[in-house]
Formats: C-alpha cells, structure tokens, sequence
C-alpha cells in the first residue's frame, strides 16, 4: 500500500510540476509586490493581468483550496497531495493566486456547520475568488467580550431583518457579502447568537472606513438599518451561532500565526541586524557596536526562531496524530510578540530615517516600515487580544480556576 | 521528522521519567546534602550502568546506536525533572562524544566500553575563570621526553571531585584566546601532580577546582590532533550545551507544574490564587515559553543525529533560551509560593540554586546570544 502511494505521489508530482510550467504566468514567479495581492471578488481590479490569468487557472483547478472536496470547487487532493503541491509552487517561487478571508476563515466554518445547500453555493465562489468575504464580529460595545455583542437579528416570518453596528470589519468597503453574528434572543448571552450571510449591497447596509496611526484604512464601521436577509442563509440552528463563531476564530488565529502577520513579502524590508550595520556601525570583529541593541535584537531572532521551531513541531505532532491542546492562543500571542518586537527594533535601528511619513528625503523601504511598525501596534488587539489569549491559556490548557 | 520520537527512544524516555520519579526524587538530592555527600552517589551510579544510560550514544553497544544524542536528551530532561546529580552528562555525552569525534581507534576500544558499562567516569577539566571561555585556556602543556608536561589551574569542574578521569584542555602552542594551539588530554584523576579540591556548590551537586603541576602525560594521551583540540572540543561543547539545555527544560518543566499545583490548591481571600489574573498572564507567559523552548532542545538534539549543518546555531539557541527559561521559572516558581517559597523544607529553592549553576555551565544566555549573533554576522 504505501508503495503505491509513493509510486503514485511520484506520479502527481511530475503531473503537477508540468502544469505549473505552463500554467503559471512569469510575472507569478516573482516576489509579491503589495499593490499586486489578489482578494478577489467583483472589485478586484487586477493591476497585473497575469494574476487574473493565474487565479483562473488554479481557481479552475480547485487548487486555492487544494483539500477541499471536488464537489464543491476544492482541489479533493490529499493532505501528501497537497503537501507535494506546495512544495512544488514553492520551488517555481510561484505567488499565492488569492488571498482571501473566504479561504482562511469562512470557508473552512462553512464545510464543518453549514448545510448542503449553502456549500454548494457559497463555496465554489470562494475558491475560485469570485466572492469577497468580510467579518461581522466586533462592536463597538463587543470587543474582547464578544459574545455581548447587540446587533438584532428578528424573525418577520419569510425573511430575517438585522439592525446593528459592527466595528473593525476588515475590508467591509471591498467586500461582496459578510459572514455576521447577530443576537437572536435577548434573554440569554452566548446562547442567544445566530450566525448569518448576507449580501453587502442589500439595502440598508453601509460601509465606513476607519482611518488608522497607520495613515490606512483597512478597517470600516459597518452600519445595518433594516436589512432584509432571506432565511437560508442563516448557518446551524437559530441560537447555535457562538460555536460556529469560536471554531472560525480558531481557523482565524491559526492563520494569523502561520502568516506571522502581514508577511507578504518583496517589501524591500531588511532586518533590524543589517539596518542596524548601516546606520550605527559595526566594530573590527563584524560586531554591532551598540552592544545593548544587539543583544535585544538577538532575542528577538532567537525567539522568533523558537516560535518557528514550534509551528514546525506543531504540524508535525498534528500530522502524527498526536495531541497539540489549545496551541492556536499561544501561536496567536507569539506571533503579535514577534511581529511587534520586530518592528519596533526596525524602527530603533533605523534611527530618523525610520520617521519619515510622506514624500521625499527618506527611503522607500524605511517609510513603509514606518507605517508597518504602526500597524503592527494592532497585532496583540485583533483577533483575540494578546490579554485575552493569555486567560484562554490559563484557563483551557493550564487548567487555572475563574475568579469568584 | 525532526520532532517525533521513534518508538524505541519513546521507550527510552518512558523508562528514564520512571526511574528518575522512582529512584531519584528530590529527596534523595536531600539526602545526599544533608548527609554530606556532595552530589556523590555511587548507588545511582550503579544503577544507570545497569539500565545501560551510560551507552546511549555510543554505537556497537546493545541498543546503542538508534537512540543517538535525542535519546540520551530524554535522559537528561527526566534527571533535570528531580535534580538528580549523576555523571550522564559530563561521562555518557561529553566524554563519549570527545572519544567518538577525536579519539584515536586505541582509545575508543579502551573507554568507550567503560564508559557504557559504568566503569569509568570523567569529567571535562576547561574553564580557568569564573566565566565559560572556551578559548581563553592557559594551562600549559609542554613537550617533554615522553610526552608532555601539564601545569595549570581548572575551575569548578563539574564531577570533577569524584570522577575517575579527566579530559584537559590545555594549551600546545599560542596564548589565551587563541584558537589554534589548543590540545584535549586524557588525564587519571589519580596522576601524580593532579589535586582535587572538592568544593561545596549552591545546588549540592559539587565540584572541584583542579591544580596540575609537573602532571607528565604521554602522546597516546592526546584526543584529537596537537594544537587542533579546538576542531573536538567545539562539537563537543555545543553538544554538552544541547545536553545541559535538555537537563534545563526538565528541571524548568518541573518546577512549572509545581508552581500551577499551588496555584491550584492555595487560597487567600476565599479563593485559590490560581484565580487571580495577575498570576494567571505570569503562568501562561512561562508555558508559552516552555512550548518555544521545547522545540528549540529538540531541534538542536535532532539537527545532531541528523548531522545537519546548523548545530552550532541550534546549540546557542537551545542553550540560550533554556537558561532563560530556567532563571524566570525558578524566581517565579519561589515567588508563587510566597512564605513556603523562602523555605529549606519546600522544594522551590532548589531547583532556584540548581539552575544558577545550569544556567552557568557551557555559557550562560548572555554568551549564547553573543555567539548567535556573530554567527548570523552582527
């Protein structure tokens, strides 16, 4: 048996190698440039044509969900497949063909709880980035407690009809349709959440976007006045939504720590060492001669790589078999920990070069990582704050007792 | 497959957490100080011969060979676990290791049997300062006649005041800090001109300074080539900081699981203190560390049985964040038990004093990172 199977690997591999050959586009041998990233949905504009071109070839192929079942769009390879797969893109350097929230998030809570019907309509879209999905978790009054969260949903017999405010909804002004919790039932906290699908151009829902320290907005506040959603589009049973909702921010945290946030790079960035080298100096020997900043950016290369090293044995152990516990929280509060350590030490050995905000008379690189260390502040708030990883830590996997 | 265990050495590590809860708690360390023993415990001894955890890494011994350097890593966190004091790791790792990467086919065939069967231990005889610096020996080795003529001066030796040999590093050519002209010498602990000054350490597990004068060695002594002991002894050291980072992690595991066990059972203001969300971010803070750490020891161990080409790196990394890990979970581990924490009776001090002395052995965390960052090029 496991002959036939390498024999057969072996065999998927020389396929595969041959249609990313002629398949991915040159351009998609190159370095991701941040303005060519691909979200998908009916806005993407494609400012390099050669990746709409390779998102309809690996879209068509299933291969932007390469585990996901063939009959709703995926790729139906095996985890070896998959794994083979990603090897080879990575060897051709091939970018991703998608980024997108429907596949890291949505996508993976659909399969688990949605019903027949909702995946063969919902998902198909998703792989091959036809639709553009967005978050409708945080409120303003719902942020670390979640659950608290206000916005109505009421049964007006043939359709639902949701009005509320949710807040930090990334992207809501580029997005087609939204994945949202609402509150079902008012006399209850967590058991009174459903978990609902709808489409952002329904009538009554309107987009704001936050500006940020950051001089971005990848955040709106999204406002719905009674929007009309139809029925089947409601995930699970009515009131069944808040375990729907935790599972995804699972699926949310993992891939937040297995992207060590915002790491798309060909940025130009370089690492705090060798800006470092540039604009302090170093001694005879090769050495930093700012031995205190040497020494802090050292831990901070020594941990990323132990957080590395985790993520490594952690895969591992799962594809083992073996219990990992409630590892996304730690992965989750590592990675916030290393991207904000990181580009506050970039910032540090940059010096002046690195406050530089607009126009000319500083360097590209440094001014992005200028707004990069900006953005990196909100690294230990989304997704679960770093405070409230450390409660489910304490609490799920170290068994701690709740205050009285 | 770099993190999984294979089957035999999960057996290994089974049997190794068994008899260390079985056969060395702490109280036998207690025992061993408060009966003035000073860390010597011919017993135990006795005992890892039989269980054979003195050949783990040395090949054509019984199971031997497929338990590699992770296996005896196994060992030596399951002892780091209880604060035993036992020659695995300056006999079963370093020793066995220097033979095994510089030793000539004579010396393998006379030690190396010893070595697996209990017979002989030793003891690495390098630092001559308070602080680890491997390049900085002085100690004189002058050719004679015969052979060489050592003299010179070694500094808390760890198994030093009950090992039966020595392995000096002592200089052939050059001056302190030079790396060529460094030389590994087999040395009887009983030779004439060696004296052992036993010495009582904070841990109870003790050491000895070591003073040779006139000690008259000959050629077949030498581990290694003249003046390129540096070639065996840096592989060796990296692997005894893996070894003594695996060591760490148990003794940090330990101390850890102690920790949250008061956390839940001590109450103050009608509640258990594990309930209070100051102590809670500080233990999910130090088991988010002993996850990193972990992986940082088992990596390095493996990246050894694999003959990668990051060792060193791995071996600063896993030394470094081991002492790290050890020096906040002992403090935290006194300071969580507040009163009883201040106490001889409880067990938190220590494992407080044994890692002072785990985290100096090898080099500290602040040498590792300047390693680390030298070889990353900054």
């Amino acid at each position: 048996m496991a002959y036939d199977e390498s024999v057969d690997l072996e065999q998927f591999r020389a396929e595969t190698r041959e249609w990313l050959e002629e398949n991915c586009p040159p351009s998609m041998r190159t370095p991701m440039k941040d303005d060519e990233i691909v979200w998908g949905g009916k806005r993407e504009k494609f400012k390099n044509p050669e990746a709409k071109v390779w998102l309809e070839r690996m879209g068509e192929k299933g291969w932007t969900a390469p585990e996901w079942p063939a009959k709703y769009g995926g790729g139906g390879l095996s985890r070896e497949q998959n794994r083979v797969l990603q090897e080879e893109l990575r060897r051709i350097k091939a970018r991703p063909a998608l980024f997108s929230f429907g596949l890291w998030m949505f996508g993976p809570a659909l399969l688990e709880f949605g019903n027949e019907e909702q995946k063969l309509r919902f998902i198909p879209d998703i792989v091959k980035g036809k639709t553009r999905w967005c978050q409708g978790y945080s409120e303003p009054g719902a942020g670390s407690d979640l659950a608290d969260l206000q916005t109505r949903c009421e049964d007006k017999g043939d359709h639902y009809l949701i009005n509320g405010q949710k807040v930090w909804t990334s992207y809501a002004d580029k997005a087609d349709w939204i994945f949202c919790l609402v509150r079902t039932d008012t006399s209850t906290k967590h058991e009174g959440i459903s978990f609902i699908l709808f489409d952002m151009e329904s009538e009554g829902v309107e987009a704001r976007p936050i500006l940020l320290i950051s001089g971005e907005s990848p955040f709106c506040e999204t406002f719905f006045t009674d929007v009309k959603v139809p029925k089947d589009q409601l995930v699970g049973e009515v009131n069944g939504g808040w375990q729907i909702a935790k599972r995804l921010l699972q699926f949310e945290r993992s891939s937040i720590s297995a992207g060590g946030f915002g790491g798309t790079g060909g940025s130009g960035i370089l690492g705090p060492e060798e800006y470092a080298k540039m604009h302090i100096g170093t001694d005879s020997e090769g050495r930093l001669i700012d031995g205190d900043l040497r020494g802090r950016i050292t831990d901070h290369k020594m941990y990323a790589k132990a957080f590395n090293l985790t993520v490594q044995r952690q895969a591992e152990q799962a594809k083992a078999g073996q219990q990992v516990g409630h590892t996304a929280s730690i992965l989750k509060y590592g990675a916030a920990k290393m991207n904000q350590d990181r580009h506050e030490l970039l910032v540090e050995a940059l010096g002046t070069e690195g406050l530089g905000w607009e126009g000319e008379g500083f360097d590209p690189a440094a001014k992005k990582v200028t707004r990069q260390w900006l953005r990196s502040k909100g690294n230990s708030i989304e997704g679960g704050t770093s405070e409230i990883n450390l409660n489910v830590i304490s609490k799920r996997v170290l068994g701690l007792k709740d205050h009285k | 497959m770099t993190f999984l265990l294979t089957e035999d050495q999960e057996m290994l590590r089974d049997t190794a957490m068994a008899f260390a809860r079985d056969e060395l708690p702490v109280t036998r360390l207690r025992k061993l100080r408060d009966s003035g023993a000073n860390g010597v415990d011919p017993d135990t001894r006795q005992k890892l011969a039989e269980l054979g955890f003195f050949g783990v890494i040395i090949p054509d011994e019984p199971g031997g060979e497929h338990f590699g350097l992770v296996g005896l890593g196994q060992i030596l966190e399951a002892q780091g676990r209880t604060l035993a004091a036992t020659p695995v790791l300056q006999t079963a790792l370093i020793a066995a290791s220097a033979l095994q990467l510089g030793g000539s086919a004579e010396q393998q065939a006379e030690w190396l049997p010893k070595i697996a069967g209990g017979d002989a231990t030793f003891a690495l005889a390098l630092d001559e300062t308070a602080h680890f610096n491997p390049l900085g020996v002085a100690t004189e080795a002058e050719r004679n006649g015969q052979g060489y003529t050592l003299n010179g001066m070694k500094r808390f030796v760890a198994d030093a005041h009950h090992a039966d040999m020595l392995i000096v590093v002592a200089r052939t050519y050059g001056e302190a800090g030079d790396r060529h002209g460094l030389t590994l010498f087999l040395v009887p602990a009983d030779a004439k001109g060696v004296s052992v000054q036993a010495l009582n350490s904070v841990d109870s597990h003790g050491a000895a300074h070591i003073t040779l004068e006139d000690v008259i060695v000959p050629d077949s002594a030498i581990i290694g080539a003249v003046d390129k002991g540096a070639d065996v002894l840096e592989p060796v050291l990296d692997r005894a900081a893996m070894g003594q980072a695996a060591e760490m992690l148990g003794s940090a595991q330990a101390a850890f699981d102690m920790t949250l066990e008061y956390l839940n059972s001590r109450k103050q203001f009608g509640q258990l203190i594990g309930s209070f969300q100051a102590l809670q971010h500080r233990a999910a803070k130090m088991f988010t560390e002993l996850e990193l750490t972990r992986s940082c020891v088992a990596a390095a161990l493996a990246a050894v049985d694999e003959g990668k080409d990051n060792v060193a790196e791995l071996a600063s990394l896993a030394k470094a964040k081991a002492s790290e890990l050890v020096h906040l979970v002992s403090n935290e581990c006194v300071q969580m038990h507040g009163g009883i924490g201040m106490t001889d009776d409880a067990d938190p001090g220590l494992y407080m004093k044994r890692a002072r002395v785990q985290e100096a052995m090898f080099g500290s965390a602040s040498w590792h990172r300047d390693r680390y960052a030298r070889l990353a090029g900054y």
